[in-house]
This record gives structure tokens, sequence and C-alpha cells, in this order.
């Protein structure tokens, strides 16, 4: 009877966790695994039995390959202007506003709103938005005076109108964490810097700044992780076009998924070595800790 | 005169504010106009801001371009199962990373945090493979139990569990409160915030999601709402952004319901799950 309660305690931990174990083993480290196996081969989807052992043919073909260096190029691209933008943006509106006062609050509320949004609506108002004869942006541009563009319609312009569209998404989820961030700096500190005579921007560049910085770089790290996975937004506006401008690492697996499954596992393996470093470089810094301490 | 320039600063500030607003609001009000407004208007030059009258109609065209039903139902099965799914995993798996210390807890918790780096766009063509062999490739199945384990759930819940002191449920267990009981009445009802902020990231994120139903599902009868819509452009044609529209106010507006409704919850959970 003692014993049987003994190996109960034993077991308990180990059984609460088996459903979420079983789970990660199945749904992740199986698939990777296969994942790995299936860039080793010639895959035939219709007669998986034929499929044929190539060795590293096809992580060689990646490397020869154009379309390659154009996705993983424009991927990279996407991401530092996307990063670099939305760090900006949002640090100047929640410099802006950071005092907690009711309107600010729902400001706030507001900019928030399109990060809870599909990224299937985004992408087809913007879509109508950014429609080069009919749609609204063009109008306000010639309203200004200005030139207007062709947007996501020309190669030139295609890859930062989907820029705009993720910074827009994006930067009021960004907004909320830095005001949290600012909200939490002791007023003390700025009332010594007061006593001091700093100016506004000493203060900003030796005070605001370090203060948040953990924060600033989970949200450089946040980003630059999720930009590398970009996807929706180029499936529904661009489809890649025009002419390859807007082919991204997730998307160009995506269209080698059923042609060429051996090939599209090679491309995703090299993916998931990419997202491996940078989130290995994340908590490498958080261990060394950027911070003011 | 010298009250006048503070006043005049205070209004010029909350216009600016307003405007800024109006930069993330105005693209859904456009989408809302342009949902009423028939063919002609939507290619006026200049825009047309407020439809002469309000076209419903287009709603009906959209609606009947497809089998909206079944996408809807197919929308709520799907989050819903996730929502019911994942709890019942994570709470218990929560729950033993938080409170027992077992061999191994290290390394096992580390495949949680892995799970959690590694995203669907690096597992979908073998979990696509996988589930064509397990013959379920064409039910609602491959867009439900992937995500049966939410590492970010497991992760968040046990940082609040460890919060909650050991002294409260040792007392409970002098008082011969079974682990069920003690899991159930005490430690839950404390973790509500966590449980409420898990629930709504996951409502929101399949709700929303478009990947991974794009790349799992070949057929209508498993497809959710937000592929529905985003195939309006093909059977709708790609110029009749009043249709499009339409059917986008209807994706749009369950998600935008809940978010009026409880902004201050989802504002706090978000920036929770950013800060922690």
């Amino acid at each position: 009877m003692m014993d049987k309660h003994r190996i109960l305690q034993a077991i308990r931990p180990y059984a609460l966790i088996l459903p979420a174990m079983l789970g990660i083993a199945v749904f992740v480290i199986y698939p990777v695994l296969y994942l790995a196996y299936l860039s080793l081969y010639k895959y035939n989807l219709m007669n998986p039995a034929k499929s044929k052992y190539v060795g590293l043919e096809n992580y060689t073909a990646i490397l020869a390959r154009e379309d390659f260096y154009k996705a993983l190029v424009n991927t990279a691209l996407y991401t530092f202007g996307t990063v670099v933008l939305t760090l900006v943006i949002s640090l100047a509106i929640a410099v802006w506003l950071k005092q907690s006062t009711k309107i600010n609050a729902f400001i706030q509320a507001g900019i928030f709103t399109p990060h809870i949004v599909s990224v299937v609506s985004i992408s087809l108002v913007w879509l109508w938005m950014m429609e080069p004869n009919l749609g609204f942006l063009n109008f306000v541009l010639k309203s200004l005076g200005l030139p207007t563009s062709q947007w996501l319609q020309s190669s030139d312009t295609a890859l930062l109108s989907v820029i705009i569209v993720a910074v827009w998404q994006g930067i009021g989820y960004y907004v909320l964490i830095l005001v949290a961030a600012l909200q939490g700096i002791s007023p003390s500190i700025y009332e010594a810097a007061a006593l001091d005579n700093a100016s506004k921007w000493k203060v900003f560049y030796k005070i605001t700044l370090p203060m948040i910085s953990p924060q600033l770089f989970f949200i450089l790290v946040i980003m630059t992780i999720g930009s590398f996975k970009v996807f929706d937004t180029v499936r529904m506006m661009t489809n890649g076009g025009p002419n390859n401008a807007t082919n991204t690492l997730v998307y160009y697996i995506y269209q080698n998924r059923t042609t060429n499954i051996g090939y599209a596992s090679a491309t995703g393996m090299v993916l998931m070595v990419i997202i491996g470093i940078l989130t290995f470089v994340y908590f490498r810094m958080l261990a060394k800790k950027v911070h003011y301490q | 005169m010298t009250l006048l320039v503070p006043l005049v600063q205070r209004v010029f500030g909350v216009l600016f504010k307003l405007l800024l607003l109006m930069i993330f609001v105005f693209p859904f009000l456009w989408m809302i106009s342009t949902s009423l407004q028939t063919f002609r208007e939507t290619l006026s030059y200049p825009p047309t801001l407020v439809p002469a009258v309000p076209q419903f109609i287009n709603y009906m065209t959209a609606l009947e371009a497809g089998p909206f039903g079944t996408y809807f139902k197919n929308s709520i099965i799907i989050t819903l199962s996730i929502i019911v799914i994942q709890m019942l995993v994570l709470i218990p798996a929560a729950y033993s990373f938080a409170k027992y210390k077992f061999k191994g807890s290290g390394l096992l918790f580390s495949f949680v945090l892995l799970a959690f780096m590694i995203p669907g766009q690096v597992t979908f063509i073998p979990v696509y493979l996988m589930m064509s062999d397990w013959g379920i490739g064409r039910t609602l199945l491959p867009q439900i139990i992937p995500f049966m384990t939410n590492a970010f759930g497991i992760f968040l819940l046990r940082q609040y569990f460890k919060q909650i002191p050991e002294e409260l449920i040792e007392a409970a267990r002098l008082d011969n409160a079974s682990e069920l009981k003690i899991l159930m009445k005490l430690m839950l009802p404390m973790s509500k915030p966590a449980l409420a902020t898990i629930a709504l990231f996951s409502f929101v994120s399949h709700w929303n999601d478009y990947f991974w139903p794009l790349v799992m599902t070949d057929s209508a009868a498993v497809r959710p709402l937000t592929i529905g819509i985003s195939m309006l452009r093909e059977t709708e044609g790609i110029s009749n952004w009043h249709v499009i529209m339409a059917g986008n106010v209807i994706l749009v507006v369950p998600i935008l319901l809940v978010y009026i409704f409880c902004s201050k919850q989802i504002v706090k959970a978000f920036v929770y799950s950013g800060i922690k």
C-alpha cells in the first residue's frame, strides 16, 4: 500500500507533462528529423517508394541557384527595413504618448488594433489602398501635389510597400511595450537630471535609452526572427512578384513544396539554421545582459 | 493671453494625436465604406468617401461566392478545439514543471523552449505528409492537433504558478486536499490573468491564421474563414473591391467586437507577454 503511494508520487510529475511532451515529440521533434531526412532525397509525392537518395545534392543546388539568393537577400532587406522603421517610429510614438492619460490610452488602443486583425484583412485593405489608379494613397499624394507611386505593382517599390504594411500592422504592439517600459522608469532619476540642468537630448541618450534597452533588445530580436518568417503579406499581396522582387525564404519554400519536396525541405533546413543562429545570439546577449546595471 | 498659449498647445496636441490615430484606423473605415459602395462608386475619382445609398447587397454577393457557412463553422470549431485541448495539456504540464522536483525536468523543459522556437514555417512539409499518411488529411484535425502543446502557454503559466507561495500549497496538503483539488481550487483561481492571456492569444492567433490552413487544406469542406475570404479575389475578380471589402468586413467584425469589449484585457495581455 505504502509502496503504491510512493510509486504514484514518483510517476506523477512525468505523467502530468506526458501529453505536452507527446505533442512536442510528434509535431516538432519528429517533423524536424523528417525534414532533415526529406532534404536528402529526390522525393516523389505521387509514389514515395520511388524517392531517390541524393545525399547533399539539394543543398548544393540551393547554393547554385540565383532565385534562392534573391529570396535570401529580399528577406534580409525586408527584415532590416521592418526592424529599423518599427524601432524608430514606435520609440517616437511611445515617448510622445508615455504620460498615462485617458486620451493616450485611447490612442494606443487604436494604434494596436491592426495587430489583432488577420493578415488576410490587412493585406486586402492595403491592396485596395495601394491600388495605383483608384487607391486612396495615390489620391492623397496627388492632392498634396506629390508624385504618385505604383506601390505593389512595380518591382522597385513592391518590397518597400510590403515593409510599410508590416510596420503599420506591428507598431501598436511595440508602442505598448515601450510605453510600459518608459512608465517604469523612476521619476526620481529624471528629477536628479533636472537638478543637473541636463538638456532634453542628453536625458534621452543618457537615461531614457539605457533604461529601456532590455525592451528595445527584446523588440529587436522578436522582430528579426519574426521577419525572417514573413509569408502571409507576400502571398496575399504580391505572390512574390513582380519579377521576384518580393520573393522571401518562406514563400520560396512554399513555391517548391509540391513540385520539389526534397529541395523545399533543404531550404526549410536552411531557414531553421538561420532562426537557430538568431535565437542563439539572443540568448548569449541576454546572458550578458544589455542593461544599465 | 498667457492662459491662451497652453490651451492652444493642448488643442494642437490632441489634434495631432487624433491624426496619428487616423493613420491606423482610417484603412478600416475605408474598408467599411467601400463595402457599401456600388461598383461605379469604387471607380470614381476623387474616391467616394460616403456611399450615396449603402449597398448591403454586396454582403450577400460576397457570402454567395463560396460556402461561407462551412468556412465560419470550421473557423469556430478549429479555434475553440485548439483552446480547449491546449488548456487540458498545458495546465498539468505547467503545474508539474513549477511545483515538482524530478529527474530530467531541466532537460525536458528545454524541449518546451525548443518547441517554442521552431516555427510552423519549418515543419509544415513533414507535418502535411504525416497527416496524409495517417489518413486524416481531409479532416479538420491537421489544423487542430499540431497545436496541442502551447509552449508559450506552458512557459507563462509555469512562471505564474511559481509565484504562488509554497506555504499555501503545504497548508492545503495538511488539510488532506488532493493534488487535483489543490490545482482546481487554489492554483487555477489564482492564475486567472495568465489563463486569460493564454486563451486570448490562442483565439486571436488561430482565428486569424492564414499560413497553416493554406498549406494544410486542399478542399473547401475543411477551410476556415481566412482562406475563404482570401479566395474572393479569385472568385469575384480582382477589381470588384466593393464585394471583396464586404467579405473582409465579415472576417474582421468578430475579432473587432472581441477587441472593443475587452480591449483593456487584450492590451494588458499583450504587454504582459512582452515584458516577462
